[in-house]
């Protein structure tokens, strides 16, 4: 009996109307966990119930509390006829069972419904009590902790990257099982509401299971996805990457239980262990060869088929990277060999992360990617899962055999999706193939000597641009120069990878968003024909998209892509190809040359005056594009460039094994050579069209910047205010006689004039940037094309010198992390509980400060979102006040005046809805994260059969969108949190039938709840804290308005 | 290519304020693209050429709007956009929606002025509309919010503003209008005719604030229902206890005396003034007497205009000298010996003297 779930129901507010009769409502509520149901006592005739129920309590094993979501279910009594649901609310208690995470989880809820939306808010109290667990053979995974974000978070430090973790689960769809022809679609989006949420609990403790396995404690870079494969069932699956995590603060000083304000923490022992990684591996060394029974990973083989290559690549690598140093020769070697051999271990070297640690990334290789065409067929056995995991295991090893070829020994930046369309299934992977330090890839044993070593071994800055695989022996042609920074090493022409950018890069200008997009026509065919249509047409547009990718790349005058990010989809009758990436221009690199233009029928005068016309466009916009994007890398004088520093390539030859004697010289003057030859060949009216398309992109407008990585590479000076948003457009393509062109111009500028809508409507932000902007592209139905972009807006302070260095800013961070940690453990709303007992003050103390406010700059307007703030303000208020008086001289009695205004001082403290920002970054600009909370995983359904009253589907989608976002805040809210970061909408699948007036939507979201403080009001936190501390922390305290 | 669906949803709700008024204001959505685009609002970024005249500006519009329709529902109980969860919105730029939801055009509260809030007279809107230039949608808006307060606060106990701000949220100086606008409402006084044309909804309003500061049962005790909406009747009826003061032809006299001798050589029009004297007092009082017929109370501002406003315009009174006059007027009153009502003479006196300033104006 490892543990005990609380659940108490406070209240509920803003309920529907469920007897006509009366205007009012007689509710009660469910409360189910498992198979086990409680029930409070019905409220009879409120729209406001008061219910403040007993505890139930809920006695269960953790596997169940780990797997099952909590069910609450508001009803309407009926004495009469059957109960009518008003709604339900499910929640994740996963937060509760790690330490450090949340350990109370209270607050309003929206109740939802999958037909009628938000139907007003539930308070609801929930706590676990965990038990220690001694038995060795226990199926949970209890106290691993789980981060969308992508890169190592950011009170934590990485004691060891682990490495890959993966595991899938299948499941018939409730969907399209018989029953769903007798049941409602109500029944039936709550049987998949409430399938899929059990399926990616279990997902979530199998991870775990592994992780605790490879004696880790936590996955970051957690992507969870779903497939809806129909008929033949539902896939839920998740890659992640397992770390050893060591809280930041707690190497400084063990802070004792005390310290929380919350007295929950007592009752769970997990949280007095300040090392979670004790307890989590103690137990499940035992573990090995036992749990999980069918995935492939689990037997850590090791790869003999391809150790001869490996044994092949180590000289070789060694001496493309570190050979140049003088003694990091046998040094590097040294290095090379063990993580060689750490990563050996593994069958699969992937890492889901996209940026790291200093110091880990030592060589980037380039984008690796791999895809393949299924048939789906029905899932005979959901516990046998066999043939998903053989696809992806196929994919994995396509993709571990690309990043041999490119002598790297591991994949960053991995990810994989799927797209479906009936029966075909593309799968997809792709990462950045790498060379890594092996520093952080086992028990931190030799740190010590690496630290400084590691420095010289690869240059700053420019040591991840130079070349992992050798020269002589490329796996694809590429003009290799030295390296434009360090002049010891050759680096390509160009870069693409999937990751971040490095922090450590040096970058010329600013970035911009590219795309490459693109519609490629496609046969209606059934089951095999289709797929095998599907799978020639891929190298097609995979080559096409490239070539799209490598122009707009040298348009822009620049020459690496970062967060590559290539989505093709599958529709009835055509595939859709989107990349988006983030172009930079690498100092590292060489500067690339023009893009010339030859046309292939000469001795045609207009012709030949159409192309030159098309030349100087191209040279012009490329000229304008390097002015927009500040691109002014100083001038080198040729002969440096040109040719090689002759010393070095001595050496190199030198150490080069025998087998390659061939003449590297005149590769090298090759190269050079084509420096400037960029050359696109105009044989036919499709080029032509290419060439018009590249010059249709237009920049974004003045004081705009966009990019698809977490931060813009020339921006450092962010200000708070941050903007998240999803748009979404579905567009008909009316012509039924299509051809590629046409439909290539139709999505072109659906993106196009999707990005121009977004900066039109973000213009008072100016001067801003949008970052992480995530298109994602669907075929929902025959001529529909759906576009979905999330992204958030983040302004930045135009005036402050561009280029202040990040450092100092992050070590304050630090310094300020390990002072304040402790203090900031609790649940802010706390602050404001005794001034809620005013039922009608908020609103007018809110006006109050309002009208007050005037004179306050809008940066500190805009930042109410936590009770220092909120203090902040009533201070301003109470000041404000004299001000106050003489603007409102028509007041007609001071008795009145006097009144408003004392009613205003405690007003602006008493915001009840905690603002919640939500970004897909991991972090927020100007601010510190002090906790991690635990992951926000949420899966919904919405389902309308009045469309048209609803606003047709912009109307009905507008709406989902806002509740699912609510959704998301509220329970950040109720976790303690103030933020969401890594925010993603992994999936957004709509469908319409506007003759029957019925749509359905389906969103996947998730995030990681976070606490987060503003840098600025750091040091007032001591003050503060003490005041709330002396406040009773009774959970239940705000509810009871 | 035709867009089906286009959204844009952000986790704070933006709402454009210009976009906002448009709607507030009842164009439809081609008509505010149209609107925007004369306002040039096509200069600014990203709403460049390419997009076709206007897409971004429609699609940007028809976006403003839904979310409007999704928060009309919140506005019309306003302590609820505090505590919903659906729309992030920062508290100052709800007090902000509040407050310009809840504005009106005063062309149009001055047509409504005193008018029962009734389902007849939200059908005669098109006629006010066609009279002011407010499209109909925002005559019914506005007129839907007049009820919806008037209903609210009606049966509730405590200061009419007090209540109106409590439920509405509104700015202080908002909810004295709305306060003027449900007295109006519920005391049905006559505004329309002919001689009333030249007041404005500023005028009446400050009327109004006089009258529920000083003639509503508030004014004596604060805990009573409807204290601020219905006139203390007690006071109505002692009213007719002024008659004294002209019935009395000795005290009219001496009173005539009394101003006479105060005023003498300090206005401008002392001998209009002497003469007149009787006509102008027999008329204040008689108003005062008449008050507890609720027909005569309904037009109490139209008494007011003929029986003291017009005669003093005949005559051409400077506005101070009949700020002078209705100052010693009253005061002369405490010297009569005869006359023992003088708090409800000051009563009465103090708010006539205030309206009167304020309707006295071309």
């Amino acid at each position: 009996m490892p543990g005990k779930l609380k659940v108490k129901i406070v209240a509920g507010r803003h309920l529907p109307v469920m007897d006509r009769a009366s205007d009012l409502t007689d509710a009660f509520v469910e409360v189910k966990f498992g198979n086990t149901t409680f029930k409070t006592d019905v409220y009879p005739k409120s729209l406001n119930p008061q219910w403040n129920s007993e505890w139930f309590k809920f006695e269960v094993d953790d596997e169940e509390l780990q797997d099952e979501p909590l069910q609450i279910t508001v009803l309407d009594h009926d004495t009469y006829s059957a109960n009518d649901a008003i709604g339900k609310v499910y929640i994740d208690i996963d937060p509760l069972l790690y330490s450090e995470a949340a350990t109370v989880i209270s607050g309003w809820f929206p109740i939802y419904d999958t037909i009628h939306g938000i139907r007003g808010e539930i308070n609801v109290v929930v706590k676990v009590d965990l038990f220690n667990d001694l038995n060795r053979f226990r199926q949970s995974s209890c106290g691993v902790k789980f981060f969308c974000t992508t890169s190592i978070p950011k009170c934590y430090r990485a004691v060891v990257i682990h490495g890959f973790v993966e595991e899938l689960v299948v499941n018939e769809d409730p969907e399209y099982q018989w029953i769903d022809r007798i049941r409602t679609p109500r029944a039936s989006n709550e049987a998949r509401q409430r399938l899929i949420s059990l399926m990616s609990g279990e997902l979530q403790r199998k991870i775990g299971l592994k992780v605790l396995e490879m004696r880790g404690n936590a996955v970051v870079g957690y992507l969870q996805c779903f497939d809806l494969e129909g008929e033949s069932g539902l896939v839920v699956r998740a890659i992640g990457t397992a770390c050893t995590l060591d809280k930041l603060s707690s190497t400084s000083a063990f802070l004792p239980a005390c310290n929380s304000p919350s007295k929950e923490m007592k009752e769970i022992p997990f949280n007095e262990d300040p090392n979670p990684n004790t307890h989590s591996s103690g137990p499940s060394t035992p573990l090995k060869n036992q749990t999980y029974s069918f995935s492939p990973s689990k037997s850590y083989s090791r790869q003999s088929s391809s150790s001869d290559t490996d044994l092949s690549l180590t000289p070789k690598t060694g001496m493309g990277s570190g050979s140049a140093g003088k003694e990091g020769g046998p040094f590097k070697a040294l290095l090379r060999q063990q993580t060689q051999s750490a990563l050996e271990q593994r069958e699969f070297p992937f890492f889901t992360l996209t940026s790291f640690p200093p110091g880990f990334l030592v060589h980037v290789g380039g984008v690796v990617s791999a895809r393949s065409v299924k048939l789906l067929d029905r899932i005979h056995n959901p516990d046998e899962p066999e043939t998903r995991d053989a696809w992806w295991a196929e994919i994995r090893q396509e993709i571990k055999s690309h990043a041999k070829a490119l002598g790297c020994h591991a994949v960053v930046g991995y990810s994989e999706s799927t797209s479906i369309c009936e029966e075909v299934c593309i799968l997809s992977a792709s990462g950045t193939a790498a060379v890594l330090n092996p520093r952080f890839l086992q028990d931190g044993t030799m740190e010590g000597c690496l630290d400084q070593r590691i420095e010289e071994t690869s240059p700053a800055g420019c040591g991840f641009c130079h070349i992992p695989y050798d020269e002589l022996n490329m796996p694809f042609p590429a003009h290799l120069t030295y390296c434009y920074n360090c002049r010891k090493q050759k680096v390509p022409d160009v870069l693409f990878t999937t990751i971040d950018l490095p922090v450590e890069a040096m970058v010329i200008g600013k970035g911009c968003l590219i795309q490459a997009r693109l519609c490629r026509l496609k046969k209606k065919a059934q089951a095999e024909a289709n797929a095998t249509v599907i799978s020639n047409l891929l190298p097609f547009m995979e080559y096409e998209v490239h070539t799209q990718l490598m122009n707009k790349l040298k348009l822009r005058g620049m020459n690496a892509l970062f967060g590559l990010r290539i989505q093709i989809s599958v529709g009835e009758n055509m595939l859709v190809g989107l990349a988006s990436a983030t172009g930079v221009y690498l100092t590292a690199l060489p500067t690339p040359g023009g893009i010339q233009i030859a046309g292939k029928t000469p001795n045609d005068g207009t012709y030949e005056q159409h192309i030159s016309h098309m030349q100087k466009k191209i040279n012009d916009t490329i000229a304008k594009n390097k002015e927009i994007y500040e691109i002014n890398p100083p001038e080198i004088p040729e002969e440096i460039i040109g040719s090689p520093i002759p010393e070095p390539r001595q050496r190199s030859k030198l150490l080069r094994s025998q087998s390659e004697s061939s003449d590297e010289v005149t590769e090298l003057d090759l190269s050079h050579g084509k420096k400037d030859a960029f050359v696109l060949e105009i044989d036919d009216t499709d080029a032509m069209e290419d060439v018009h398309s590249l010059l249709t992109d237009a920049p974004p407008p003045p004081g705009f910047y966009s990019c698809n990585t977490e931060i813009m590479p020339g921006i450092n000076n962010w200000t708070p205010e941050i903007q998240m948003f999803t748009s979404v457009r579905v567009s008909r393509l009316s012509n039924i006689t299509l051809t590629n062109q046409m439909l290539n111009k139709n999505f072109n500028d659906l993106c196009e004039n999707l990005l121009k809508s977004l900066y039109f409507k973000l213009r008072s932000m100016i001067p801003c940037c949008l970052c992480h902007v995530n298109f994602t592209v669907a075929l929902p139905e025959d001529e529909l094309i759906q576009v979905a972009v999330t992204a958030v807006a983040i302004t930045f302070d135009k005036n402050q010198a561009l280029q202040t260095s990040k450092v100092p800013a992050e070590k304050s961070l630090q310094r300020a992390s390990t002072d304040n940690e402790e203090q900031l453990q609790f649940p802010l709303e706390l602050c404001s509980d005794p001034l809620a007992s005013q039922p009608f003050s908020p609103a007018k103390e809110v006006l109050e400060s309002a009208s007050s406010h005037t004179g306050i700059p809008a940066a500190q307007r805009d930042r109410c979102n936590s009770w220092i703030e909120l203090i902040k303000l009533k201070a301003q208020t109470i000041r404000r006040g004299s001000i106050k008086t003489i603007a409102s001289l028509d007041k007609a009695s001071p008795l009145a005046e006097g009144h408003a205004r004392h009613r205003s001082v405690p007003c602006s403290t008493n915001s009840t809805v905690t603002v919640v920002k939500m970004t897909p970054l991991s972090f927020i600009p100007g601010a510190k994260i002090t906790k991690y909370l635990g992951i926000i995983n949420m899966f919904f359904i919405r389902e309308t059969t009045s469309l048209r009253e609803e606003g047709g589907v912009s109307g009905f989608l507008h709406a989902f969108i806002a509740e699912v976002f609510a959704m998301v805040r509220a329970h950040v809210a109720a976790l303690g949190g103030n933020a969401v970061v890594s925010y993603i909408m992994k999936q957004c699948v709509f469908m319409e039938n506007p003759n029957k007036n019925q749509a359905q939507c389906l969103v996947n979201v998730s995030g990681d709840a976070v606490i987060f403080v503003r840098e600025s009001e750091l040091e007032m936190v001591p003050v503060q804290s003490s005041t709330v501390i002396s406040q009773p922390t009774s959970a239940g305290g705000d509810v009871t308005t | 290519m035709t867009n089906d669906l286009d959204i844009f949803v952000g986790n704070t709700t933006l709402i454009d304020e210009e976009v906002y008024q448009l709607w507030l204001d009842g164009y439809s959505v081609s008509e505010a693209v149209s609107q925007r685009l004369r306002a040039g609002a096509l200069e600014q970024p990203g709403a460049g050429p390419g997009a076709g005249p206007g897409a971004v500006l429609h699609s940007d519009t028809l976006d403003h709007y839904r979310t409007c329709h999704m928060l009309e529902r919140l506005l019309h109980a306003p302590p609820k956009l505090a505590h919903q969860l659906l729309f992030q919105i920062p508290p100052e730029r709800q007090a902000g929606l509040i407050q310009r939801y809840y504005a009106f055009d005063e062309p149009f509260v001055r047509e409504l002025l005193g008018k029962k809030l009734s389902k007849g007279t939200k059908k005669d809107l098109d006629d006010v509309s066609a009279k002011t230039g407010i499209t109909l949608k925002s005559c019914r808006r506005q007129f839907d919010n007049f009820k919806r307060v008037f209903k609210a606060v009606e049966e509730l106990r405590g200061p009419l503003v007090d209540n109106i701000q409590q439920h509405f949220l509104l700015p202080d100086r908002l909810a004295r209008d709305y306060a003027a606008i449900v007295f109006f409402a519920n005391s049905r006084f006559e505004t329309g005719k002919k001689k009333l044309q030249y007041l404005s909804f500023r005028d009446f309003a400050a009327c109004a604030q006089h009258l529920i500061q000083h003639w509503t049962l508030g004014a004596v005790d604060s805990h009573v229902d409807d204290m601020d909406v219905d006139l203390d009747k007690e006071f109505l009826q002692e009213l007719k206890e002024l008659k004294v003061l002209v019935a009395d032809k000795d005290l009219l006299d001496q009173h005539k005396s009394l101003v006479c001798t105060a005023l003498r050589g300090k206005i401008s029009v002392y001998n209009e003034m002497e003469t007149n004297f009787k006509n102008l007092s027999r008329g204040l009082v008689n108003i005062a007497c008449k008050l507890t017929h609720a027909k005569d109370l309904r037009d109490f501002f139209v008494d007011l205009v003929e029986k003291f406003i017009e005669p003093c315009k005949a005559d051409r009174w400077p506005p101070s000298d009949m700020r002078l006059f209705l100052t010693q007027y009253t005061g002369s009153a405490h010297a009569l010996d005869a006359f023992r009502h003088q708090a409800l003479w000051d009563r009465y006196m103090n708010t006539v003297t205030a309206c009167l300033l304020q309707m006295y104006h071309d």
